[in-house]
């Protein structure tokens, strides 16, 4: 039990002391994606090993043994598309693709005899060029990790591990140095916007609160993330979730809180289990409860799983739902800041935005200003998926531009496909196109093109994406998520849907573009909540940037990309065809037949345009007309 | 009737845990649909009758959340990711090829004999591996082909077996 600030102090200096005691700290990613990919077994495996060639294995920090290699597991590393992978500390080496077989190669050569295993690096597939340590590879060089700073680096399971990587250090800066005001004007200062989506400035919304009357105040750590195609709260949740605690706290301190929930997606089981194991550990610890560090401030936190409902991200609909209500949003004001959970002011701030507060107390928001752009200071964290190379969770700074973010760090696009747009901020967001590729990423540059920042989902699409077929895909989800409480919103999707689903069939006249981009000005303006008000972004900015082809859809019947299964013919050419069978075995309709050796044939009642045979077929024979 | 005061009985158990609070109904039904595996409509008006609310109320609340199932589930719950980037990745012929190897005539989604049920969902947050698939919520497959479909099918029906 730590009752001082100096007891927090001296775990610190015991936690470093077993630190420098390892000779090697192994780090196995346990991400979702890596762990997926059977990277526990590899960390059991590694255990095992090292153990049975007779060397000290330390597996918890605390662990006594002299001179260990300690195994740890952690945090998403970020670096998805070459997961599973193991990292070595201090010497940053990063192993890609691992497999439970490499594990006797890597003890022996790496861990025994201090060579590199040259084969497991990451290897640049264009140029050919290999990087030993993490830090080399672009995909890594070009970050800069403020809130994924301890993501990959610490065992989150390991509350000790936190706390010498310098967990609570801010904690107790905020408790023992500051008074509410000055914690406050150092968040002001910082310029740090909500990360969610909407980029609020967090402390003009501390200040509401703090302001607001009532002894009763609650922060709720919004960890909904339902946007399709992001994942970086749920990275930061299950890589580092002492420090959304810490920050949960430090703005509890600072609008002068005491209680705060989670609400945490029920799609995230290992967010949900690493949070409630950092919420124990830090109550047997006395970083949470009643007198923390002996400050005499209190302070609880509380999980709540939500139940799968998009629009329970916006804040009104959240405390509705944390209340045991339907997730149904209400007209603002009043506020949550004034008048939130129960009546009381509340503060919802994202997981992202709550990852940034500890370095901010830190370091300074001047430091934290020191990154990114004038309007959109510090960084972000994006995640990367779609067609590009290299999938995964980055952190960069605010303002870095589209290009950059998607060549330099994505690698560019996967399988030899062209850049055509990417889809930006999730349901809420845009598609932007090739011309927005110089465009710096920050809050207000993209308000301008009509897309938003979002939570940070970054969906790059090849040249083989029916970006109609992408804005009704959006559209299917916001109908379907809809709550239905505003007529704008329950009606408006619903009908854009039906001229969209008219539109990818064929069936399309110019009446309905019109009417189309009509409906989504009113459903923009109409709708009472952010989910109404953004949901025809992608409408809107596909019909601004990809006009030509809707009119395709419309005026020539046509799909340019091959993939609206009413307008485009998948076909054999009989010359090129060798008859060599993939394609009839990869369809999943079964919809392709033909004698070995001979011309194969598709049936286009089966067929689904798929598009699995033209990517399997080694000769080019399937084309589309 | 004693089969059912034995499913009353755990009810109980798990609205007294939560002290009746009307504000701990979501939590209330997610540990009753993990006990049933979907929420028997006795069920709603037992819980209904016990935090003093009416069967609207707690009906509301499980047909809002998409968690929530009215009807039985199988024994295998296989949720195909349809966000965007396992959309873009192709994540509808992984759907098609679950869809024809189970079997299941359009708008069904549970298997006759309740081993398997197949839905779609909004985003598992997996992807870096799109398209992605999970069973029963735990095991996670990643880069799926509807080849790789197959595959998983097999194994799951070989340990149905077993």
């Amino acid at each position: 039990m730590l009752k001082s600030r100096e007891d927090l102090n001296l775990l610190y200096e015991e936690a470093r002391s077993y630190i420098k005691k390892e000779d090697m700290r192994i780090l196995v990613c346990a991400g979702t994606g890596c762990v997926a990919n059977g990277s526990l077994k590899i960390y059991e495996a590694l255990k095992e090993q090292i153990k049975n060639k007779g060397l000290a294995v330390k597996v918890e920090l605390v662990d006594d043994v002299p001179h260990p290699v300690a195994v740890n597991v952690s945090g998403c590393h970020g670096f998805c598309q070459m997961g599973p992978l193991v990292r070595f500390d201090p010497s940053g080496v990063l192993y890609c693709k691992v497999k439970e077989a490499d594990v006797a190669e890597i003890v022996e050569k790496h861990i025994i005899n201090k060579q590199i295993v040259e084969r497991l690096l990451y290897h640049n597939p264009v140029t050919g060029e290999t990087f030993t340590t993490q830090d080399e590879i672009p995909f890594y060089k070009e970050q800069i990790r403020v809130a994924l700073a301890n993501c990959g680096r610490i065992n989150p399971d390991d509350i000790n591990d936190c706390i010498a990587h310098g967990g609570y250090q801010a904690l107790a800066k905020v408790l023992f140095e500051m008074d509410p005001d000055s914690v406050i004007n150092e968040v002001v200062a910082s310029g740090l916007r909500g990360r969610g989506g909407g980029g609020f400035p967090t402390g003009r919304k501390w200040q509401f609160a703090k302001n607001a009357a009532g002894s009763k105040k609650y922060i709720i750590c919004n960890g909904d993330e339902g946007d399709p195609g992001a994942f970086m709260d749920r990275s930061v949740m299950e890589g580092d979730p002492h420090r959304v605690l810490e920050g949960m706290m430090i703005a509890g301190y600072a609008i002068g809180a005491d209680e705060g929930y989670i609400y945490v997606r029920a799609e995230y089981p290992l967010a949900v289990k690493r949070l409630r194991k950092a919420i124990a550990d830090a109550e047997k610890l006395g970083l949470l409860g009643e007198n923390i560090l002996g400050s005499g401030f209190n302070f609880r936190i509380h999980i709540k799983e939500g139940a799968g409902a998009f629009v329970c991200g916006e804040e009104t609909a959240l405390i509705a739902s944390i209340e045991g209500q339907r997730g149904m949003p209400r007209p603002r004001p009043p506020f949550p800041a004034v008048s939130g959970l129960w009546g009381c002011p509340t503060i919802i701030n994202n997981v992202e935005t709550l990852a940034n507060l500890a370095p901010i107390i830190l370091n300074g928001g001047a430091w934290f200003k020191g990154y990114g752009t004038e309007t959109s200071p510090g960084t972000k964290t994006f995640a990367l998926a779609g067609q590009v190379s290299h999938t995964g969770l980055v952190e960069v700074p605010m303002g870095m531009t589209l290009r950059d973010v998607v060549f330099k760090i994505g690698g560019g696009l996967r399988d030899g496909k062209k850049y055509k747009a990417v889809q930006i901020g999730g349901p809420s967001g845009g598609c932007l196109t090739e011309q927005h590729l110089d465009l710096p990423l920050d809050y207000d540059e993209l308000i301008k093109v009509g897309a938003m920042v979002g939570s940070g989902g970054l969906v790059v699409m090849g040249h083989d994406t029916c970006m109609v077929e992408v804005a009704k895909f959006f559209m299917g989800f916001v109908q379907n998520e809809s709550c239905g409480k505003c007529v704008p919103c329950r009606e408006g999707t619903k009908r854009m849907l039906e001229l969209l689903t008219k539109i990818t069939e064929g069936k399309g006249t110019p009446e309905d573009l019109a009417l189309l981009e009509e409906l989504a000005l009113i459903v923009k303006d109409g709708s009472l909540c952010g989910l109404g008000k953004t949901a025809p972004n992608p409408v809107l900015t596909t019909l601004r940037y990809f006009r030509q082809e809707y009119e395709a859809h419309v005026y020539e019947r046509k799909c340019p990309a091959g993939v609206c299964k009413a307008l485009a013919e998948y076909y054999i050419e009989a010359e090129k065809c060798k008859g060599c069978g993939l394609c009839a075995r990869v369809c999943p309709a079964s919809a392709i037949s033909g004698e070995k050796k001979q011309p194969h044939s598709i049936d286009l009642d089966k067929c689904l345009k798929c598009g699995t045979c033209i990517e399997k077929c080694k000769f080019g024979a399937i084309a589309i007309r | 009737m004693e089969c059912a005061d034995r499913k009353f009985q755990k009810l109980q158990e798990i609205i007294s845990r939560h002290e009746a609070k009307v504000s701990h109904l979501i939590a209330i039904l997610q540990e009753v649909q993990e006990e049933y595996r979907y929420l028997p409509q006795e069920v709603m008006t037992y819980i209904a009758t016990a935090l003093n609310i009416s069967p609207a109320t707690v009906y509301g609340v499980a047909t809002f959340y998409a968690q929530f199932s009215l009807v039985p589930k199988g024994k295998y719950v296989i949720r195909v990711c349809d966000g965007t980037a396992c959309h873009v990745r192709g994540s509808e012929p992984i759907h098609f090829a679950l869809r024809q190897e189970l079997s299941l005539r359009p708008g069904q989604q549970t298997t006759d004999d309740l081993q398997f049920t197949v839905e779609t969902v909004s985003c598992l947050g997996a992807c870096g591996l799109a398209p992605v698939m999970t069973v029963n919520g735990e095991e996670v497959y990643g880069q799926m082909t509807p080849e790789g479909v197959m595959e998983v099918l097999a194994k799951l029906r070989g340990t149905a077996q077993a």
